[in-house]
């Protein structure tokens, strides 16, 4: 437990190192751009998402919904040893079941919203189930895998969408709008932010992280998991049967990518399915926001969270003259460092050995931590 | 047959590219170091030579202008992936991490430098550099027409890097060091192999081939660059899996890409294709269709680099 403790808590100090490091850079780019109005620009990005109140703050969430989801899909897959690159596939795919359903299934009342949104993630799954078995059948890389369902994904939708009638605005080149009822409700959260675009979307992506978490820490099956992403062959002596736990989370993650793409086209913001041949962005940005929030659930909510603020405080930028993508590179820097996790655990793990040094003679909580961080490394992600 | 030819050399462009990068991701991933920020270096090798073609578009022309871009977009390429190559090696990092971070921060750098330098972010240049039929060599019946028209020098700077890249790998005290890093780092280390600096190596050629392919994806296909590459450093990932990690095979696999890429791009200018109305989507998917088809039954014996994506540690056991 104490142990446990420890390694969350150098964890988030990587992080937090990293915010910092990320920031600064970022500053020093907006120094080097254009002095003057460097601080007050630097400020609104720090700021920027509060100038609304708590309409500002509403958006961040509604921001942050889908790349929570997105980001909860590729850090889950990371948790048990698969890199799921395909999410922006799953996203579409995802997204375009609940359009469908949210379009032509007229007579289901209330429960409308609900039935597009599990049609989301149903297709989601489906989408995130091929590379699985292929991984687990024929040992296809399921990264390269998930690549090429994306553009599968992408190219599907978008032959789809165009070519059928009731579902394809020919003047604006994108889907009609999904009809009232398919629309997630507020649940509330309208009051609370008020003239925000929010929606249950981010309630029900909390729900999904709370339910990930559980699953992945307490239950038999998580554990199975996760074995399955430490060690395959070890897991399979130990009597797992290591194809279907890779099936399965594939097909999980891909449920939860499916899931941020109905979040986004129920939303009732007036987004939709664009007909344009690029991959969707909220799938790369879900890896920058599960690496960020160290793969554990409740790091990504928090991560989702943090980057839509930065993007929120972004937009603002524009006044000051800077092009929003310094807030990409920020992201990337921050990215980058926090790749410097192992790092700065040992240096913190090295602190506090002479500490232990100090006090007791050759105590080793160092010691412990660090060879707990060199272990944790080695079980880690592989692409 | 013209219509063969236009195929054929179709097929070039798209497949050039894809297998320079590939075979630079080769390097890297045989050194031991996954490289899936081939992407962001491809774009950045893209930005810096295309933005030096715009520059000088007004001064000069032709294949020395474009000899120096691509001088330009390899160096590019070999600094960009330092950031890889200290991250991966030096600090041990997660390779799949900082990989992401280069190919976020890539097309982010490039439209914001692009917006300052000149105001817009698509970066416009002439194209120049076709060469309509090479002198001598063109005239050949048929070899002439498949490999000496309508093409572009970048095409023979590709091949001569494969067949360079095969003798390395193979015939050079080098090559063999540094595919016994990529499989065992601690006994290359044993025999007395610096392992940092061939993971260096490995890592940098990388980014010099990535560069460079980032620049040869371009100019044939566009007159401007707008800050991506359109996912053919993910795509050259691919090419680099399905080609088993062996130059021979890593051509193979980006010819057979190449060749459906090129169809799907030009079916309406081929009559017979053209007159059996498939939908152009379905075009546009069969390339990645057809290569998780070809990947199910070529991927059972997997021969992946057996240290790759594994931060080297001396003192590990």
């Amino acid at each position: 437990m104490n142990k446990k403790r420890k390694f969350d808590y150098t964890g988030v100090l990587s992080s937090v190192f990293a915010i910092l490091i990320g920031l600064i850079v970022g500053f020093i780019i907006l120094l080097i751009c254009n002095p003057k109005q460097s601080a007050p620009g630097f400020f609104t990005i720090l700021t920027g998402a509060f100038t609304h109140g708590a309409k500002g703050v509403g958006q961040v969430f509604y921001y942050s919904t889908p790349i929570i989801l997105t980001g909860l899909s590729v850090g889950f897959a990371f948790k048990t040893g698969l890199f799921n690159i395909g999410a922006s596939g799953q996203f579409i795919v995802g997204g375009f079941g609940a359009v469908y359903v949210g379009i032509m299934c007229e007579n289901l009342g209330s429960i409308h919203w609900l039935a597009a949104l599990l049609a989301g993630v149903l297709f989601g799954a489906i989408w995130g189930l091929v590379p699985g078995l292929l991984k687990a059948f024929f040992n296809v890389n399921e990264v390269i895998a998930s690549i090429m369902m994306n553009y599968i994904g992408m190219y599907g939708v978008n032959w789809f969408v165009k070519s059928y009638k009731p579902m394809f605005n020919n003047i604006r080149n994108e889907s009609k709008p999904v009809l009232q009822t398919a629309n997630i409700p507020k649940m509330g959260l309208d009051k609370l932010f008020p003239d925000s675009s929010i929606n249950g979307g981010f309630i029900i992506a909390v729900l999904v992280v709370i339910l990930i978490y559980l699953v992945l820490d307490k239950t038999a099956f998580g554990y199975e998991l996760k074995a399955v992403g430490y060690n395959r062959d070890a897991s399979r002596y130990a009597g797992i049967n290591e194809k279907k736990g890779i099936v399965f989370s594939m097909m999980i993650a891909g449920a939860i990518s499916g899931l941020a793409g109905a979040c986004l086209y129920l939303a009732g913001t007036g987004k939709h399915i664009e007909i344009v041949d690029t991959l969707a962005d909220e799938g790369f940005t879900g890896i920058s926001v599960a690496l960020l929030g160290l793969c554990h659930p409740i790091g990504i909510l928090f991560a989702g969270i943090f980057i839509a603020y930065l993007t929120a405080g972004g937009f603002y930028l524009q006044l000051f003259e800077f092009s929003t993508e310094i807030i990409d590179i920020i992201v990337a820097i921050i990215i980058y460092f926090s790749a410097f996790a192992l790092m700065v655990k040992m240096l913190i793990a090295k602190v506090e050995k002479n500490k232990g040094d100090k006090k007791s003679g050759l105590k080793e909580p160092g010691d412990a931590a660090a060879s707990k961080a060199v272990s944790d490394k080695k079980g880690g992600i592989k692409a | 047959m013209s219509v063969v030819y236009f195929i054929f050399q179709q097929t070039m462009f798209f497949a050039i590219p894809l297998l320079i990068v590939a075979l630079g991701g080769m390097f890297s991933e045989r050194s031991g170091v996954v490289n899936i920020a081939l992407e962001g270096i491809m774009t950045m090798g893209a930005f810096t030579s295309i933005l030096f073609l715009n520059l000088t578009g007004k001064n000069m022309s032709g294949q020395g202008q474009l000899l120096i871009a691509i001088v330009i977009a390899m160096a590019t390429g070999v600094v960009f992936s330092l950031f890889h190559a200290y991250a991966a090696i030096n600090m041990k990092a997660d390779q799949t991490i900082s990989g992401t971070a280069l190919n976020m921060f890539a097309p982010a750098f490039a439209i914001f430098v692009a917006r300052i330098i000149q105001g817009v972010q698509q970066v416009q240049f002439s194209n120049t550099f076709r060469i309509e039929s090479v002198p001598v060599l063109g005239s050949i019946p048929v070899v002439g027409d498949l490999f000496f028209k309508n093409t572009y020098i970048t095409t023979y700077i590709g091949i001569g890097i494969l067949i360079l890249s095969a003798v390395v790998l193979y015939k050079t005290k080098f090559g063999l060091r540094l595919r016994a890093c990529g499989e065992h780092p601690q006994a290359a280390d044993a025999a007395g192999v610096n392992v940092y600096r061939m993971q260096y190596a490995g890592v940098m050629i990388s980014g010099a081939l990535g560069g460079l392919g980032g620049l040869v994806f371009v100019v044939p296909t566009s007159t401007n660059f707008n800050a991506t590459v359109s996912g053919y450093g993910f795509l050259a990932l691919a090419v680099l899996i399905f080609g088993q990690w062996k130059p021979g095979r890593i051509l193979g696999a980006s010819l057979f890409f190449g060749l459906t890429k090129a169809v799907a791009a030009a079916y309406s200018g081929i009559p017979f294709l053209n007159n059996m109305g498939i939908p152009s989507y379905l075009y546009k998917m069969i390339p990645y269709i057809a290569t998780l088809i070809v990947l199910i039954f070529t991927s059972k014996n997997s021969q992946a680099p057996r240290a790759s994506g594994v931060p080297y540690d001396k003192g590990a056991r």
